[in-house]
């Protein structure tokens, strides 16, 4: 097969993925009596047309940049890690835990101490599945899949029958502490000139984009991301090199988990204000679309994330304004994944023709 | 297959029963099988020998129908034969014994017999007639093979026989044989050279690839050799010798001496004792092994592939656990592999070029400049801080190993699945070399590497030696071993069978030694 | 627990382990020719959701039935071609289709009924009807077998039957016949079947395709007779149990009929707390319960209790090597 040029594999190949996924959207949308062209319209529209819509945008793109990047350092090692909504979800149990242990005056001091109690809940629940990979060859697609039933089920035991306060309704921990309460984009000095209503968007946002900094930094300037890319490249030469598979796959997938974890300072700790059941809404499972989308490297993934970001912002607006439900972004998702990641073969034999040497067309 | 029995007569007499015209294949740019043409007649073993690499497999796979071939054509039993699938080599009664086995391994013998060959939809009769049609194959031709034993815990001995009962088992009358020996002991090696002559025996025709000369003379009738996707001749066995055949192999005269004075051995700088190692399935792959080697001077360990020396590599090399006692300038390492790594054995001045440079030495799609620093990437001089890697310290590390190493094309940045196999080499080399080690691990050092960074190789080695260091060489080519050692262990099924100064032995008593025959002195004692 | 509840557990039981059978014998005879398949959940929610709206707009189960078929092999092909074909990722292309399957079948089922992406409840023919077994009221009086063949045994849906004889059934045509020896052999060495000049590609789009056809009959079994109608994510994780049970097997089907009954009785449990903690004299919670199929199956891969060592060549593409 023609092997086709770096520029193309990169950014060609996910984008005729992209296309592909819109155009059968499109033809679902037909199909289902609505009217895509107005779908669009209305998706840009409630997305990126109002400095509301942006709050919503950012606001998911965050989210979405930490279970991508979880997804990108466990791929790196060889592992996939389907295991990020479970993570997340265990992330926000640790930021509730954190933000109710103390009455916090500030939320400089409480983001710190809330990032590392997401990071290391999230961390340790990738931990048994990395560990049983590590040690007993257990698949972790598998493993990560079942802890995502055991972790919903831990915390919706949890919120009914522990963290619940008495006389509550609702299965979900008391609200927070107000100097645990993160400043949204319309409380932040400058922004807030744009933002003048409420947004979710808050200064986790900037927490993400540091998040990409530093797994980039991670994989291609230290020698743990030299082990972890050297590992998930070929097995048997790691270990001749002196690399240990154990260190690989526990610091990947821990480092992967404490990622997908750290979503939780966002949702729980900038939005909700208290951990609700199944806080992680899916976000986990889009982390899988984030990566393979963009490429495994932190700054695809942080487009990726912000076109899932438009796309779920935008797919709410649509379900709000016209007939076409919200689960169309469900759809696109998998869309993404299936061309992305399991259909990218065909999408580089279909680009292929086009990078065909010319002096083969005498042949 | 039920051809008139004046048909068959006139057949064994006049057509071949196989004749190949003008295959060519080409596999990009690579001209894989250039217009090559071979007839061999019924009931007579005809050999096909060249290096690897040399295009006898890419043939092979055209006559057994995984490849089309881009021109020429295929005739069985003087009939031209389409040959577009398996399949349908399997009805021109083409049987074929591949290199790797295509066994499936929790199935029992005789359900490995049958898939593809059963007689109806339903198992129980054809799971019957085949355990009848084992029981006469096994005495026609000394193929026992117990038909209810799981495929894994046979021998690969009798996993091999299982592969040639699956073609008889569907009445092949050519049988194909790729490289049949390079995983057989040479009990199990002459067993299958018994079975071979009695097919022959019987009026099948044999066609047996390989590159060991010894059993080409030993067992051929014919033999066509093989040179970079070319067929350089046809000859008769009886009217040829091993000289003549290595020639046209090579295309020139093998004997690949290296200019070297004579060794200077100082201190010891490895010292062996009583190595054993067991693999994961409990067998004992390394049986007691004491060597020593010493400052200054090449050790050439010879031996036919799988016989430990692999895994004598890897427990030097840090990355297998074994027993005994291993002393590296006199120090003891670990060799449980709880406290050791193949960085702990680098940091003790133990480099390793390993036999397989695809799975073990190189990360493919890394960059030439991120393999330089593989294994060493926490050497000090290729960090930036605490933190950080330096990888433009690395990059220009690269440029002048790739200088000094000759290494095309000269781009430290193309990933190394790009590289020839001898530039991949040169790479592997040069990181390994260049780290001035005590010792040198090397494994195979010029397995697929063409002919002129063969010497180039050969020349680095020997200034290892010359500059005072001492060298590990385990290869299956025993001129390769001739010509580098300064001292040669010979090693078989886990031991030393002896050592020879390269001076007081020849290649018939080295081949006597690599195949388990110990010479009497040694018993002896 | 007297035995009048008892039996109501396991009638219940079986009710509920039906689904997870058929979706674990679909998933066998994917896994057992090489391809991995997590997207057993999507089948059967667009077989569920198929089922359901087709039952509804034609009032006939049996319909609905071929509909639910349908509709899963379509995605069994989708898999198939990721998976064959284009030798892609076998697992990122069944969590593909998990939503595709999420999202699709909402938005179907609301652009043709707009009830908030529900089917219609179905009634009469449009929904399998408990079946009597012969001899009930013969077998009646004979004390403890009686009322457990009266209300264990009899009185479920055709499909429920369809499932248990769908164990002997895979059992005979894996071990007993060509085509088994086959498959098998597929999904442990393809180079074997490939050499013998069996068509590697072929034997594993029939796999995938009798894997589309068992989860159809499972999503259906969920929308037009254990409940009636399609209601949105109706499989709540099912196809995963199932996965979770087919490596509990140790990809065998007898063992996935013990597998599914005992992840069936664990769900039965869950809807009865009163009884566990009338029987037990603690209360352990639901939510314990529903996580237990996922725990046990965590040990077994662990390799704790009885190493789960899945088909050798499963996951992997083919490709003839050069």
């Amino acid at each position: 097969m023609t092997k086709l040029p770096t520029w193309a594999d990169l950014v060609l190949v996910p984008l005729i993925s992209l296309v592909l996924a819109a155009a059968i959207s499109a033809l679902v949308i037909l199909g289902i009596g609505g009217d895509p062209v107005e779908a669009v319209k209305v998706m840009v529209d409630g997305a990126l047309g109002s400095p509301y819509g942006w709050g919503y945008t950012l606001y998911y793109t965050t989210s979405f940049i930490f279970t991508g990047l979880g997804v990108t350092v466990a791929y790196h090692a060889g592992q996939f890690n389907i295991g990020g909504e479970g993570q997340a979800q265990l992330g926000g149990l640790g930021v509730a835990l954190v933000c109710l242990a103390l009455p916090w005056p500030h939320w400089t001091l409480a983001l710190p101490a809330a990032m590392v109690g997401a990071a290391l809940f999230g961390a340790a629940w990738a931990a048994v599945p990395a560990w049983l990979q590590a040690k007993r060859g257990s698949h972790i697609v598998i493993t990560t899949i079942m802890f995502n039933y055991i972790a919903a089920a831990l915390i919706v035991y949890l919120l009914v029958e522990v963290l619940r306060p008495a006389g509550q309704m609702d299965p979900a921990t008391p609200r927070f502490p107000k100097g645990a309460a993160l400043p949204g984009f319309h409380e932040i000095p400058g922004l807030s000139a744009i933002f003048t209503s409420k947004v979710p968007a808050n200064v986790t946002f900037f927490v993400a984009l540091l998040a990409c900094v530093g797994v980039w930094l991670l994989l291609w300037r230290t020698r743990l991301g030299y082990e972890i890319r050297a590992f998930g490249k070929s097995n048997s030469a790691a270990r001749y090199a002196g690399i240990s598979p154990v260190k690989v796959i526990l610091l990947s997938m821990l480092i992967s988990g404490g990622l997908s974890g750290l979503m939780a300072i966002n949702n729980v700790m900038g939005e909700a204000g208290r951990l609700l059941q199944n806080s992680a809404e899916g976000a986990g499972f889009i982390g899988i679309a984030v990566a393979l989308m963009g490429r495994n490297h932190p700054l695809g993934v942080f487009l990726a994330a912000f076109l899932f970001g438009f796309l779920y912002q935008g797919g709410a607006e649509m379900g709000l304004w016209t007939s076409i439900p919200i689960e169309l972004r469900l759809l696109v998702q998998g869309l993404v994944i299936l061309f992305t990641g399991a259909l990218d073969t065909m999408v580089r034999m279909m680009i292929a023709p086009f990078f065909r040497p010319r002096r083969k067309e005498a042949a | 297959m039920m051809a008139p029995a004046q048909d068959t007569g006139r057949q064994a007499t006049a057509a071949p029963a196989i004749e190949l015209r003008g295959i060519s294949k080409a596999f990009g740019p690579v001209q894989a099988n250039k217009d090559i043409s071979i007839r061999v007649m019924p009931g007579m073993i005809h050999g096909i020998i060249g290096e690897n690499g040399a295009g006898k497999s890419t043939l092979m796979s055209i006559l057994y129908g995984f490849y089309k071939a881009d021109a020429g054509e295929i005739l069985i039993h003087g009939r031209e034969a389409k040959i577009t699938d398996s399949q349908a080599a399997i009805r021109a009664g083409i049987g074929m014994v591949f290199q790797h086995f295509k066994l499936v391994q929790n199935f029992t013998v005789l359900e490995n017999v049958i898939l593809g060959a059963e007689e109806g939809a339903l198992l129980r009769p054809s799971l019957a007639k085949a355990r009848r049609e084992l029981k006469r194959l096994a005495e026609e031709y000394e193929l026992e093979v117990d038909p209810d034993a799981l495929v894994e815990e046979l021998s690969v001995g009798h996993q091999q026989r299982v592969e040639i009962l699956k073609a008889l088992y569907r009445q092949a009358d050519i049988l194909i044989l790729d490289e049949p020996t390079g995983v057989l002991t040479p009990a199990e090696a002459d067993h299958l050279f018994r079975i071979l002559a009695n097919l022959r025996m019987q009026g099948k025709t044999i066609l047996l690839i390989t590159h060991k000369l010894r059993e080409i003379m030993e067992i051929t009738d014919t033999v066509s050799v093989m040179r970079r996707g070319e067929m350089t001749a046809t000859v008769t066995t009886a009217g040829t010798s091993p000289e003549e055949l290595a020639e046209l192999m090579v295309g020139r005269k093998v004997l690949l001496h290296v200019p070297k004075a004579p060794a200077n051995p100082g201190r010891t700088v490895l010292e062996i004792r009583d190595l054993r190692l067991r693999d994961a399935t409990g067998v004992e792959r390394i049986k007691g092994i004491d060597l020593t080697i010493r400052a200054g001077e090449i050790l050439g360990i010879a031996g036919v592939a799988g016989n430990g020396q692999s895994e004598l590599l890897e427990v030097l090399g840090g990355f297998a656990a074994a027993t005994g006692s291993v002393r590296m300038n006199g120090e003891e390492i670990d060799l449980t592999g709880r406290h050791s790594d193949g960085q702990t054995r680098r940091a003790r001045g133990i480099a390793h070029v390993p036999e397989d440079r695809h799975h073990l030495g190189l990360i493919l799609d890394f960059s030439a400049w991120e393999n330089i620093a593989f294994g060493y990437h926490n050497a000090p001089e290729y960090q930036k801080n605490a933190l950080l890697m330096d990888n433009a310290a690395i990059i220009a590390d690269t440029e002048g190993k790739i200088e000094r190493f000759d290494v095309r094309p000269p781009n430290a940045f193309l990933p190394a699945k790009s590289f020839s196999g001898g530039n991949q080499q040169k790479i592997v080399l040069a990181r390994e070399i260049e780290r001035n080690p005590d010792l040198l691990l090397v494994g195979q050092p010029t397995r697929g590497v063409d002919i002129g960074a063969i010497e180039f190789i050969h020349k680095r080695i020997v200034e290892l030696r010359d500059a005072g260091k001492a060298v590990l060489l385990v290869s299956v080519e025993l001129d390769e071993i001739m010509s580098l050692a300064d001292r040669i262990a010979v090693m078989f099924d886990g031991r030393i069978m002896g050592e020879r100064l390269p001076a007081d032995t020849n290649e018939r008593e080295l081949g006597l030694l690599m195949a388990g025959v110990a010479d009497s002195a040694e018993t002896a004692a | 627990m007297d035995y009048a509840t008892l039996l109501q557990i396991l009638a219940s039981t079986l009710r509920l382990a039906t689904p997870l059978l058929l979706a674990c014998l679909a998933g066998l005879y994917s896994e057992r020719s090489g391809i991995f398949d997590i997207g057993l959940e999507g089948k059967m929610l667009m077989a569920a959701m198929a089922s359901g709206a087709i039952a509804a707009m034609t009032g006939s189960a049996w319909i609905g039935l071929a509909a639910g078929i349908g509709a899963s092999l379509l995605l069994a092909a989708l898999h198939g071609v990721a998976s064959i074909t284009f030798r892609g990722n076998q697992l990122i292309s069944g969590v593909a289709l998990n939503f595709v399957a999420s999202g699709a079948t909402v938005l179907i089922a609301q652009a043709l009924f707009q009830q908030g992406g529900r089917t219609p409840p179905l009634t009469g023919a449009a929904r399998f009807e408990p079946l009597a077994l012969p001899f009930v009221d013969t077998l009646k009086g004979v004390p403890l077998f009686g009322p457990f063949y009266a209300q264990v045994l009899s009185g479920h849906s055709i499909l429920v039957y369809l499932a248990l004889a769908a164990v002997p059934a895979s059992w005979w045509l894996l071990y007993r016949t060509r085509f088994g020896l086959r498959l098998r052999a597929v999904g442990e060495n393809p180079e074997s079947v490939d050499t013998a000049g069996v068509s590697v590609i072929r034997l594993r789009y029939t796999a995938v395709a009798l894997t589309g056809v068992l989860c159809g009959v499972a999503g259906a079994y969920m929308a037009t007779a254990l409940q009636a109608g399609f209601g949105r994510e109706m499989t709540a994780g099912r196809g995963y149990i199932a996965l979770a049970a087919l490596i509990f097997a140790k990809w065998r089907p007898w063992s996935a009929l013990w597998a599914t009954l005992l992840f069936g009785f664990l769900q039965a449990l869950a809807l009865r707390p009163d009884v566990i903690e009338g029987t037990l004299h603690m209360k352990i919670p639901v939510s314990f319960l529903d996580a237990l199929p996922y725990i046990l199956t965590v040990i077994v891969l662990a390799g704790f209790v009885g190493r789960a060592i899945p088909p050798r060549a499963g996951g992997e593409p083919y490709v003839k090597e050069r």
